[in-house]
């Protein structure tokens, strides 16, 4: 299959369930003993619960966070993507000013660091906005979510662009001959098309998204990582109990992330462009 | 230069615009000393996770299987996991395992300052994408090449350095380019842990000054320098390394 790639396509892998294998789960279970039996032989001597009872203890709470998690990742992804495509498709309008426009903003949330972004949406947005008479509360973890949505507003819209310009220029002189409209080539022929070929880069950004919510922690936004040093503090402040807490979090986002990593590979080797 | 610092301060004056990192010798300073940790930083983890990049995907076309499985398994957890979380473990899990130091003084201190934890997690969380990164480059050099460097005798290391490096290097220059990119913007998260870098140094100063929205622009236009300069310095690069006939 490496001799002649031109004339034999190697036929796409199997779909496999983007299940963890043995070696990764093995691997976890090491580290986490690992850690856990380094707090448990600290802890043995001054009679503290055993590590994994306070871990299980804690699991509703740290769960809890996790699930907030998830829940500003989808949201910013939500907002993040509408906005992004509007952008993208503003860099392929036939008007110059407005590709321009659009070309800048993309370039800018992209180059800044979502940390630093985050903190411009934390800052700078009021903490209430009046439209009309009624006043809408602002709180920090919907701050936050916008401040998300800002670096995944551009990245999509460099997919968008990158997934349009893809498209062959044939099929738009072909569709203009066919006496479709601008906006009907875009909406019926191209964008269909656009797609398959958009979703697994926007698939990774969704992924980078989830491990970015963290960050909210960082501009005091209650979630995960708040509420892992919070257990911390409740259980006594025991420095050999971090490792434990942290890895638990760690373990919690590869198992949430690491599929969608999976299934993104796979999608990329299925929709390959065959020119 | 007073000129130019009173310039400065007319301006605040006049329009509100609080620049103390120019006028401001105190702060100037604080600023200067927080883009060099930057710049340091970037620089440092750049080298370390292009070294990790390098050795790891030479590891991966090893025969033995365990170690092709060690560096899937370290891959898989520092690719889907948050690199602030990997940071916190790192600093202050593993931190608090380690034994601690006795300094000059006699003063315990940790073996690891919070720098040294933070280049050490942000290199091997860009590291581990820089492994897939060379593995592609490594997979796109052709076999053919390979094989006539061992019909010539060269073992499968110095073939490695030799022959499939370079071209690999070359070949995947464009997505190293960008995970680098993306690990400067990644070292504001050092941040969180304390390390006085461009993000810590301009929340320090926005709260004695309080000019949030001005410090705020500044950083968002400093990153926008960085990145921008760390994308022409690779595209010298890319421009200097390039051999014709090979690659797109």
């Amino acid at each position: 299959m490496k001799v002649l790639p031109v004339i034999l396509r190697p036929a796409p892998a199997p779909w496999r369930a983007p299940v963890l294998d043995r070696r990764h789960g093995l691997f976890l279970a090491l580290g986490l003993v690992l850690a856990v039996g380094a707090a448990e032989a600290q802890g043995a001597a001054a009679a503290h619960p055993s590590v994994l009872a306070t871990l299980w203890r804690w699991t509703p709470l740290l769960m809890e966070g996790f699930v907030f998690n998830i829940a500003i990742s989808l949201l910013a992804m939500a907002i993040g993507t509408v906005m992004g495509v509007l952008l993208g498709l503003g860099q392929v309008a036939p008007s110059a000013a407005l590709r321009r426009v659009a070309w800048f903003l993309t370039q800018f949330f992209r180059n800044a660091p979502w940390l630093v972004l985050l903190f411009f949406a934390m800052f700078l947005l009021p903490f209430e906005v009046r439209v009309g008479g009624v006043t809408i509360p602002l709180p920090g973890w919907l701050k936050a979510t916008i401040g998300f949505s800002l670096p995944v507003m551009a990245n999509t819209a460099e997919i968008v662009r990158g997934a349009i310009q893809s498209i062959p220029f044939g099929q738009w002189e072909a569709a203009e001959s066919l006496a479709f409209s601008r906006r009907r080539t875009l909406w019926m022929i191209i964008l269909p098309q656009c797609v398959k070929r958009m979703l697994p880069p926007w698939m990774n950004l969704y992924s980078l998204v989830t491990m970015a919510t963290v960050l909210a922690s960082v501009v005091g936004v209650t979630e995960m990582l708040t509420l892992v040093s919070e257990v911390h503090a409740a259980e006594g402040g025991r420095a050999e109990l971090l490792a434990p807490l942290y890895g638990y979090a760690l373990i919690c986002f590869f198992l949430y992330c690491y599929p969608i990593g999976r299934l993104t590979v796979h999608l990329e080797r299925r929709f390959q462009v065959r020119i | 230069m007073e000129g130019f610092y009173d310039w400065f301060r007319w301006l605040y004056d006049a329009t509100g615009i609080n620049l103390t990192i120019i006028y401001d010798a105190f702060d100037r300073k604080r600023m200067i000393s927080g883009f060099w940790m930057t710049v340091r930083l970037c620089l440092i983890c750049i080298a370390l996770s292009v070294a990790i990049g390098v050795v790891g995907a030479w590891l991966q076309g090893s025969r033995l299987k365990w170690t092709r499985r060690g560096v899937q398994t370290f891959i898989a957890l520092f690719r889907d996991t948050p690199p602030l979380v990997q940071i916190y473990f790192f600093y202050f899990g593993l931190g608090a395992l380690l034994p601690r130091v006795e300094n000059a003084y006699g003063i315990p201190e940790p073996v690891l300052t919070n720098v040294q934890w933070a280049v050490l997690s942000l290199s091997l969380f860009a590291g581990a994408f820089n492994v897939e990164i060379f593995r592609s480059g490594i997979e796109a050099v052709p076999k053919a090449t390979v094989e006539a460097a061992e019909a010539l005798g060269y073992s499968r290391l110095r073939a490695y350095i030799h022959v499939v490096l370079p071209l690999a290097f070359r070949i995947c220059l464009p997505a190293l380019n960008n995970n680098i990119v993306n690990l400067v913007k990644t070292t504001t998260l050092a941040y969180a842990i304390a390390v006085p870098e461009m993000l810590y140094v301009a929340k320090q100063i926005w709260s004695d000054a309080t000019n949030v929205p001005e410090m705020m622009v500044f950083l968002l236009l400093a990153y926008v320098f960085l990145v921008g300069w760390v994308v022409w310095v690779m595209g010298r690069i890319e421009r200097a390394l390039k051999v014709p006939g090979i690659g797109l």
